[in-house]
């Protein structure tokens, strides 16, 4: 390549640069800025990298080892046999407790929030004004601070240490509640329901096949957000249940946690280390892959003028 | 505008049927919700103020004792010293870590970012982590038996201080909390950048103004809302903290009693003391402080709106 072409093709290229609309929108990128939010993502990673990390050591490299790097015989599928054989295979238990819990709570949370919603955005009824004023209040009242009086309540019923006190108290979920009735006053034009009234469905049919349609988006928002919470639920669980045999994941590897500096107890860390990396890898792996529908919901409600 | 005592929320635009269609059926559709709402939060809050007004003697049984049990609060000590720790991390863990998402949120929706949605996917991972495995491998990198300060310790022969001593712990616990939630309050604030409309930047740019004029001028106002909803939401989380003590406690048992956070003395008075009616004391008086603080911010964050 000689210099003419050289130059000419640089002069190519700048003129292309000089014709590119400066654009308040597509502003030149940054090297100090990605660095700095480089340290912000390496300060948000650290503690995930640690946890795979050191879920492939054996219990004596642990405390023998630099944190932040391999060390001693590879030993993940160990771990994760372990985890699993560990206590009768009692972490197999709590998997599948949370999914139970997840699929019943966070289910049913999300199916009375969407038919709630829908009712709220498209019907006038008696006494709507003050579930309005109730439900909008109860987004504020922390869930926590009702969980002594509700095991008192629950107990009295005789539903404590039972499956049904961490689902009942999970299928509400105010705020759930108020994101499709959002969705649903700007996604379901109200005249298409009157139309579909005159043709003479039924409302259930209506809802069915033109309502929620229209509110799927919402609906996958609030299914997610129901699915993280249920799954990370853990004041609930520890106080309403007392039998191993019900916990999910969370209460059972905080007691794992617990028993390991016990006298006399066996130093289980490397379990408490793979079991919290299988506890997560679900709930993150389905955030990442639904990103693009809690965007749009998560703040639908809450910035709206 | 109806404005609750709660978040930063107002109820939606109402789109009415054009006939105020005015019948029963919208109960069909909010029954199931109701029913069960009332069940687990309005029944258990009645109850907990029935509690909250009543002690259990030794002698003469369960007896009407009227506010006795929130004037014991209110002079006792270790509620005091619980309410110390969760109000000094609202006041300067929280201020720290929306200003760090603030800042986040203009990165991304500066367009100046190489990889932009590497960015905001990962920083948001920490939010779908549950707290309990969020406390767990922050105990551990802390720990100074195999944790990282131990590693840094011995590696450069420096002399880094016990991150779970009582001087520590509690920076120790609220780096976790801004952890956990400093992505997610991002992407909140972020989607609020993204709702300007882009005519703004555009005139904005006719008329010469700087960066920092933009950001000041109109970035920083249409977070504002969003904002007032985050710190709704963080100071909820303060004052309910439970699980990332409960949690460290096993690992650094001196320095985390179990009257730590109200929450974690709420749960020991019932279930280690039996204390049940004045465990709903103190979670009655919990629930008023914290709507209390979620009204007062709304009022402040809402004022020179319109």
């Amino acid at each position: 390549m000689n210099a003419d072409v050289r130059a000419v093709s640089a002069a190519g290229r700048s003129a292309r640069r000089k014709s590119r609309p400066i654009s308040v929108t597509t502003p030149r990128k940054s090297v100090l800025l990605t660095l700095v939010m480089g340290l912000m993502l390496f300060y948000t990673l650290t503690p995930v990298a640690w946890l795979l990390i050191n879920s492939t050591k054996t219990q004596n490299s642990l405390s023998s080892s630099f944190g932040l790097w391999f060390s001693g015989p590879f030993s993940f599928f160990h771990n994760i046999a372990a985890t699993f054989s560990y206590g009768n295979g009692e972490f197999l238990r709590w998997a599948l407790n949370t999914v139970l819990y997840v699929v019943l709570g966070g289910g049913g949370a999300t199916i009375l929030a969407t038919l709630g919603g829908y009712g709220l955005a498209h019907f006038t009824f008696p006494g709507k004004r003050a579930v309005m004023a109730i439900i909008i209040g109860a987004i504020a009242i922390p869930g926590t601070a009702l969980a002594v009086p509700a095991y008192l309540m629950f107990s009295k019923f005789g539903l404590t240490n039972t499956p049904w006190s961490v689902v009942i108290p999970s299928l509400i979920s105010p705020i759930g509640l108020y994101l499709i009735w959002v969705y649903a006053t700007e996604a379901i034009p109200s005249g298409l329901l009157e139309a579909a009234r005159l043709d003479g469905a039924s409302e259930l049919r209506i809802f069915l096949s033109i309502g929620f349609r229209l509110i799927v988006p919402g609906f996958v928002t609030v299914l997610l957000l129901t699915f993280v919470a249920t799954w990370n639920n853990y004041f609930l669980p520890l106080i309403m249940l007392s039998t191993p045999n019900w916990f999910p994941l969370t209460v059972g590897l905080s007691n794992w946690s617990n028993q390991a500096p016990s006298a006399g107890g066996q130093l289980i860390d490397n379990l408490v280390i793979t079991g919290s990396l299988l506890a997560i890898t679900p709930t993150v792996i389905v955030f990442l892959l639904m990103q693009r529908y809690w965007k749009a919901g998560i703040t639908a409600g809450s910035i709206k003028e | 505008m109806a404005v609750s005592p709660g978040l930063g929320l107002t109820t939606p635009p109402h789109t009415r049927p054009r006939k105020a269609r005015r019948s029963w059926t919208g109960w069909g559709f909010l029954g199931p919700f109701v029913v069960i709402f009332l069940f687990t939060l309005v029944a258990p809050v009645i109850y907990a103020i029935y509690l909250s007004l009543y002690r259990d003697k030794l002698i003469g049984g369960n007896s009407f004792v009227g506010l006795s049990n929130y004037i014991t609060a209110i002079h006792d000590p270790v509620f005091h010293t619980a309410l110390f720790h969760v109000l000094l991390l609202l006041f300067v863990q929280v201020p720290i870590m929306m200003a760090l998402s603030t800042m986040a949120a203009l990165a991304l929706d500066s367009s100046r970012l190489y990889v932009a949605s590497l960015f905001r996917m990962s920083l948001f991972v920490p939010y779908a982590v549950p707290s309990v495995v969020a406390a767990l491998m922050w105990g551990f990198m802390y720990g100074s038996t195999f944790g990282l300060v131990a590693n840094l310790n011995s590696a450069i022969h420096i002399h880094l201080p016990n991150p779970l001593a009582s001087n520590y712990v509690l920076a120790a616990l609220g780096n976790i909390t801004t952890w956990e939630f400093v992505g997610f309050n991002m992407i909140i604030l972020y989607s609020a950048l993204q709702s300007v409309p882009q005519d703004r930047y555009e005139a904005a740019a006719i008329d010469g103004a700087t960066k920092f004029q933009v950001i000041r001028a109109i970035k920083v106002p249409a977070m504002r809302r969003a904002l007032v909803v985050a710190l709704v939401f963080a100071l909820i989380g303060s004052f309910q903290l439970f699980a990332e003590p409960n949690v460290l406690k096993s690992l650094a048992p001196n320095t985390i009693g179990s009257a730590f956070t109200p929450n974690m003395y709420a749960y020991n008075l019932s279930f280690n003391g039996q204390e049940f009616n004045y465990a709903a004391a103190i979670a009655i008086a919990m629930g008023i402080i914290t709507m209390v603080g979620a009204y007062a911010l709304q009022v402040g964050g809402m004022r020179g709106d319109n």
